[in-house]
């Protein structure tokens, strides 16, 4: 009975929605909410710190560590080394905090959450309620009847509007919360371990986002649970000349096990924007963490006008012993991308894995892979790298694999594979490989292929138009990463290689 | 059903003319045969009708039920009912087969402004087809053509034609690297497909696979041209004493 008058919401949203697509051209998220907004002045400084950690209500220990990061950031260079070029981003012309005004007085559960907000989400297809994701989803035939629950935290700007699911979730001891609900309810936690995989001096960008993260999802997960539905993480970035910068902390204790699903959309506007993320994982001892990014930021226009410049740091920490962790990630959005997930194989026989399409078309351009650091002995590690380029993009694969001198008996393999579209882009392979000990395996694959006239002609042969056919194609030679993914996303994903490649032949 | 007049063709990247002026008229429910010696125009003439790049229409013109195919993509001549079974089917990494053809089925009924086939009807009429021509469920959900054997490759063909139930069936030399069996196969499977609103033309050197597929009607071509035309006893003809004496005659 719910679902079907669920089904029934979803489709008039979907109305609204293919109405924006029109106005909008491709980009499905373009849209922006007219929402009255509150701004901390423009620029950065250590007032503007102590503001965003005031406006948090954060005790005083967080707003000096916030300090220290500001004043180490002052002193670092914008990193270099990346293939791709942009114009110089003026630190001082962006705001570092934007909350909808109707958020100052914190809605206490979700049916006080202003009406506008929730729209917005709805719109997004993301309905911030507690209910069967799947209702509605295309494709849901194939599920089991009673579907499956997502627990969800909306981020809106600079703050987190509401999280679903938390008295569940809390009845198993799971913690899912914005990280500013956090600091203040569970500082123990937060001082135990945040910074403790990506350090306040890490990078430029981590190091700024150390300063001016406003907000950003907590997740805790006690020893030997596992975590009864999928969490996510929405980000919408929707104020103008504001960058997000947001700070993603979870913690999978001994024995437990989580999935995480992050995604990301921004509305469609002419001037770049800035979104700098920090992501820390810690896996104890057993417990196995799976983190999937469908990151779909608005891409700019097809002259490189607007889009996001993604400048992200993620990393997670196998401590324990026999500790997993699998970062998938589909990357379509974004004018630039700067990202490499990576695995710190502390614990021994610890495990990690990178799966990931990169797509760039147009102006886009993505630098992005992985690191893998094999510390403990017996640890694994698998990457498989699909870049995909279209118009006059760049996708760059960069990853390192290091094998350091205790990580006995270690293995990894790595499978980049490129695929171009036309003859305009273009598409780059830079794996840095150090191996420290006589006892571990290391092998790479790289693949550059073009898709065929051959394949295109044979699909319209039988029908399918040319877009349709390089969707089809593409797809085809994401498969591996597609797979990885959770049966929601890998629908969304399919669909976004579709839509992220329209415009890129004939 | 389908109408060639004139047809002349060039290579575009070359001032080749591989086309001379082909004439052809295929009528619904009728088979005909095109033989002739390599490098005659056999396959560029499939290739033209269904829309590939890389040739350039001179002069002539080449209509379906009136309709002018050579104005048209070539996914819209697909969904107008023009099918080519290549005679290199082309592989497609990671693509199920199963999903390739229900992508090309639902494409072709969209763009004719019908409904998509529900999965459970998709998967009900693949499975009965699929079974007459010896495919099995395996099969189905490999990727496109990988890995497939010449025999399966080209029985994956008919299946697709089986799907798409085309009004104009062109097979280019499907007989290509097919064991008896394999052709028998094959052959079973475009003969269940003959009745009276479908048209064939069965591209072929060789006279074997017309003992399965018996035409109504046999042109040779050469250089261009059909330079004869006449019922299945040319075929043997050919099979018998070669092109040369035919060729020796029309020159």
């Amino acid at each position: 009975m719910a679902a079907l008058d669920q089904t029934q919401v979803k489709e008039g949203v979907d109305q609204e929605t293919v109405d924006a697509v029109r106005e909008v051209s491709t980009y499905k998220y373009g849209w922006d909410t007219d929402i009255e907004m509150e701004y901390a002045p423009k620029g950065v400084n250590p007032d503007i710190v102590r503001l965003i950690s005031d406006k948090n209500e954060e005790p005083e220990w967080m707003t000096e560590w916030r300090l220290a990061a500001f004043e180490r950031w002052t002193k670092m260079d914008e990193p270099n080394w990346a293939m791709v070029h942009y114009p110089k981003i003026d630190f001082q012309d962006q705001y570092y905090y934007a909350r909808p005004k109707s958020m100052e007085e914190k809605p206490k559960s979700l049916d006080e959450v202003d009406p506008k907000l929730l729209a917005t989400y709805e719109k997004l297809g993301i309905p911030l309620k507690e209910q069967m994701i799947l209702a509605g989803v295309e494709g849901a035939e194939d599920m089991p009847a009673e579907g499956r629950k997502v627990a969800v935290d909306a981020v809106f700007d600079s703050v987190s509007v509401g999280t679903t699911f938390q008295d569940e979730l809390a009845k198993h001891g799971v913690i899912f919360c914005s990280i500013s609900e956090a600091i203040r309810e569970h500082p123990e936690l937060v001082k135990k371990y945040l910074g403790t995989v990506v350090p306040v001096s890490d990078n430029f960008y981590a190091t700024l986002n150390s300063a001016v993260f406003s907000d950003g999802s907590f997740v805790y997960i006690p020893p030997g649970v596992r975590c009864p539905m999928e969490l996510s993480t929405y980000f919408r970035i929707n104020a103008e000349n504001t960058g997000q910068f947001e700070r993603t902390l979870i913690i999978a204790d001994k024995g437990s096990y989580v999935s995480y699903l992050e995604g990301c959309t921004a509305p469609q506007r002419d001037t770049a924007q800035l979104h700098a993320a920090v992501v820390e994982i810690i896996i104890e001892e057993d417990a196995e963490v799976k983190y999937s990014t469908v990151q779909n930021w608005f891409p700019g226009d097809e002259n490189g006008k607007g889009g996001i410049y993604n400048f992200v740091t993620k990393r997670a920490d196998c401590r324990g012993d026999r500790s997993k962790v699998m970062w998938t990630q589909v990357e379509t959005g974004s004018a630039v991308t700067w990202k490499y997930p990576s695995c710190i194989l502390r614990g021994d026989e610890s495990q990690g894995e990178f799966y990931s399409i990169a797509i760039t078309n147009n102006m886009q351009q993505a630098d992005t892979g992985t690191k893998m650091v094999h510390l403990g002995k017996n640890t694994k590690s698998r990457i498989v790298s699909k870049g995909i380029s279209a118009g006059k993009a760049q996708n760059t694969y960069r990853g390192l694999v290091s094998m350091h001198p205790k990580a006995k008996d270690s293995r990894n393999y790595t499978q980049c594979d490129s695929l171009l579209i036309g003859d305009k882009c273009g598409a780059h392979t830079v794996p840095y490989i150090e191996v420290r000990n006589n006892s571990s395996r290391v092998e790479h694959e790289a693949t550059t292929s073009k898709v065929d006239d051959d394949q295109l002609f044979y699909c319209r042969q039988r029908g399918m138009d040319e877009e349709e056919a390089v969707a089809l194609v593409v797809n085809g030679f994401c498969k591996d990463v597609l797979q990885a993914l959770p049966m929601e996303f890998a629908m969304e994903a399919q669909q976004l290689v579709a839509i992220s490649l329209e415009g890129s032949v004939g | 059903m389908l109408e060639i007049k004139n047809l002349h063709v060039k290579l575009e990247e070359e001032e080749k003319q591989i086309l001379k002026g082909v004439d052809l008229t295929v009528e619904a429910g009728k088979v005909h045969a095109i033989m002739g010696p390599n490098g005659s125009g056999k396959s560029t003439l499939s290739y033209v009708l269904s829309g590939r790049d890389g040739y350039e229409v001179t002069e002539g013109s080449a209509t379906l039920e009136g309709e002018d195919l050579l104005e048209m993509e070539p996914e819209e001549r697909a969904a107008a009912g023009v099918f080519l079974a290549f005679q290199y089917p082309v592989e497609i990494p990671g693509v199920g087969n199963m999903t390739f053809l229900r992508t090309a089925v639902n494409a072709q009924r969209k763009a004719r402004g019908e409904d998509e086939l529900s999965a459970a009807d998709f998967l009900k009429e693949v499975r009965a087809k699929a079974k007459s021509l010896k495919i099995d469920a395996d099969m189905l959900k490999r990727p496109v053509n990988v890995g497939f054997s010449g025999g399966e490759k080209k029985r994956n063909e008919i299946l697709q034609m089986a799907m798409l139930e085309p009004k104009m069936c062109i097979l280019d030399e499907t007989d290509s690297g097919l064991d008896v069996d394999a052709m028998k196969l094959v052959a079973e499977g475009v003969n269940a497909l003959r009745d009276e609103g479908r048209g064939f033309l069965v591209i072929t050197h060789y006279q074997r696979l017309l003992d399965h597929i018996k035409p109504d009607v046999v042109h040779i071509m050469a250089d261009g041209r059909i330079v004869k035309t006449g019922g299945p006893e040319l075929a043997l003809e050919v099979e018998n004493n070669g092109y040369a004496d035919i060729l020796a005659e029309v020159n």
